[in-house]
């Protein structure tokens, strides 16, 4: 009787077929400009489990995401940058001649190599997220002063990438669209619907990630950490070491999804460091429905296709709108589209509407009277 | 004498100036059920957040098996063996009540473990013991919130056992406990003295006299007096700080 995922289990099932098929039918149907976009946006899905694993699970809001996302498009950028640059004088990529640069900075001599770059792109965000987590984590810094931390964090990374002309090309960014890769120019279509099926792909290899992390007994302290943290330790239990773990994971996530990204976009730059970006990720995740994993990844393509078509008919109407749903999430759905959908949402309203019977608010009140109080 | 199992030794708290404890001392044997009493504001709760490393004393020393707990983390007390049970009932409110109980039973409490093992059926059959201890069976799979408050004080004292601390410490277990459920609650801590030490910090005397165990009187910080029920309730500093109203409604 009180098994309310047995009754959801086949609408949840179909759901997937009508996404999996979505995926797959998607280079067929959409023009590529579309397609490049559904990429774009599947890879920030991968950002948005991350966040939902830290702040739907574990209850630590960041807004400092934007980081980790932009280190790993640095990271995969600059590979793809030395990939191409054999022609350029001193072997070295075309921005450096603009500053007078003639030799590589250090730490991009390691990003020749693929494996590298490949691990890179994940674990070079995680280590620095467990670095600033467990400086943080360790002083029982917690809500509102976390969140300020990360973004306080997010702005000084972003003014030094735009200062540092002579080691990363500064505000400019590093372009990818015209590197090579296998033989191929990066921006062609027929690689970024290679990148497009990757990306789907990764998505669904996240989604499965994070779901096995927040499973069982890992994912219950992750929930008793947000929901009582002190009591959790009393239980014998260190929370630091458990919000230093998530938060190296939705670090390594956002760097996927930046790389992703970036390579999708054609360009990595200190903008994805921007403070308005990050909090558009939350967003993502307020409005799909925190701790449902399914409703990270589809507020963040819905909401992110929703902004670029109303951006193309009416250029200023976004931020209106953005604004508005935020409203909404706050005010009427709490837990968002997906909690909504889990929480009898659509069954309320239809009882509400006189076009259900109304359902009691406490289950089995009728045993509850007849048991006997017996340790 | 055996060795205590917990001593305090001039402990002193200090909030900024403010006493809430001074010069305490007081020391448990293994397998004890000590009563704790006092007014409010006679520091018990304080008392409580000194042995489970929440505060850390001003002066003096937490012995716990001969070693000091001063300066320990609260969840490294946690593992040494001290459970503690929080004022009102403190569970973990999305999670049910097995989910709950899993908590409390694992060991190591380390995020591979965690992540990567089951509970071993040895856990398991613990966890469903703790349920049949507690009554709570039939709501293994009910989020701990949707439980009454009796269930969610049973539900925070089976997490207690579970942990399967040497000592533990009980802050006011009937607090909004039917009378009957207060009985039960009684007769369950008693059965857990012997393989356990507890200490019990309550308002409610004839839920203490039925404890039939030691009583000690903390008043402004300090031991006013300890010993039977009986001893404690003749004193007359106690009559006069503390249960002087009490007798008059008694008598």
């Amino acid at each position: 009787m009180f098994n309310p995922l047995q009754q959801r289990r086949w609408p949840l099932l179909l759901l997937w077929v009508v996404i999996i098929a979505a995926i797959v039918a998607a280079p067929s149907v959409l023009p590529v400009f579309r397609l490049n976009l559904l990429g774009r946006f599947l890879s920030l899905a991968i950002v948005a489990l991350g966040i939902d694993l830290i702040w739907g699970f574990t209850g630590l809001l960041s807004l400092g995401q934007g980081i980790f996302f932009a280190l790993g498009g640095y990271a995969a950028a600059m590979y793809l940058q030395l990939n191409s640059s054999s022609g350029h004088p001193n072997g070295i990529p075309e921005f450096f001649s603009l500053y007078g640069v003639d030799r590589l900075p250090f730490f991009w001599e390691p990003f020749h190599n693929p494996l590298f770059t490949l691990i890179a792109i994940w674990l070079v965000p995680a280590l620095l997220a467990a670095v600033l987590g467990n400086m943080v984590f360790r002083n029982r810094i917690k809500g509102v002063y976390f969140s300020i931390l990360t973004q306080a964090a997010l702005l000084v990374f972003f003014n030094f990438f735009n200062g540092q002309q002579k080691l990363i090309n500064g505000t400019n960014g590093l372009k990818t669209d015209v590197t090579q890769l296998f033989g191929q120019m990066v921006g062609s279509p027929d690689m970024q619907r290679g990148f497009y099926y990757f990306t789907a792909v990764m998505v669904i290899l996240a989604w499965i990630f994070v779901r096995w992390v927040v499973r069982g007994r890992f994912g219950d302290v992750l929930i008793a950490i947000r929901d009582d943290e002190p009591r959790l330790r009393f239980t014998g239990f260190n929370p630091t070491l458990f919000k230093t773990i998530v938060f190296a994971i939705a670090g390594g996530l956002a760097g996927i999804g930046g790389a992703l990204f970036t390579v999708q976009s054609g360009i990595v730059s200190p903008q994805y460091m921007a403070v308005p970006f990050s909090i558009e990720m939350v967003i993502w995740v307020a409005v799909g429905g925190r701790g449902t994993l399914v409703g990270a990844i589809l507020g963040a393509v819905s909401i992110m296709y929703a902004k670029s078509l109303v951006s193309e008919a009416w250029p200023q109407g976004w931020l209106f709108i953005q604004g508005g749903l935020f409203i909404l999430v706050v005010t009427a759905l709490p837990e968002g589209v997906i909690g909504w959908f889990r929480t009898d949402g659509p069954r309320n309203v239809l009882s509400r509407l006189g076009l259900s019977r109304r359902i009691g608010t406490y289950p089995r009140l009728d045993i509850e009277g007849q048991e006997e109080v017996q340790p | 004498m055996t060795m205590p199992l917990l001593e305090l030794r001039q402990i002193t708290v200090s909030f900024d100036g403010f006493l809430a404890l001074r010069d305490l001392n007081l020391s448990l044997q293994p397998g004890e059920l000590r009563a704790v009493i006092g007014p409010n504001g006679a520091g018990k709760t304080t008392f409580l957040d000194v042995i489970t490393g929440k505060t850390s004393p001003t002066e003096g020393d937490v012995v716990f098996k001969g070693r000091s707990l001063v300066g320990t983390r609260e969840h490294r007390i946690a593992r040494l063996g001290i459970g503690r049970k929080f004022q009102s009932p403190r569970v973990f409110e999305k999670l049910s009540v097995q989910e709950n109980l899993a908590l409390a039973v694992s060991r190591p409490k380390q995020p591979w473990d965690l992540l990567f093992r089951g509970l071993n059926a040895t856990q398991r059959d613990r966890v469903h013991h703790l349920m049949s201890i507690v009554n709570l069976q039939q709501r293994a799979t009910w989020p701990a919130g949707a439980l009454s408050h009796g269930q969610k004080q049973w539900l925070e004292i089976a997490m207690l056992v579970g942990q399967d601390p040497d000592l533990l410490l009980v802050d006011e277990p009937v607090a909004g406990l039917t009378d009957e459920e207060t009985d039960l609650t009684a007769d369950l801590l008693k059965s857990l003295a012997g393989d356990h030490t507890v200490l019990v910090i309550e308002h409610d005397m004839e839920f203490i006299r039925r404890l039939e165990s030691p009583v000690t009187v903390l008043h402004q910080g300090h031991v006013l007096c300890e010993g039977t029920m009986d001893q404690v309730q003749a004193d007359p500093r106690v009559i006069e700080v503390y249960l002087g109203t009490t007798e008059e409604e008694n008598g």
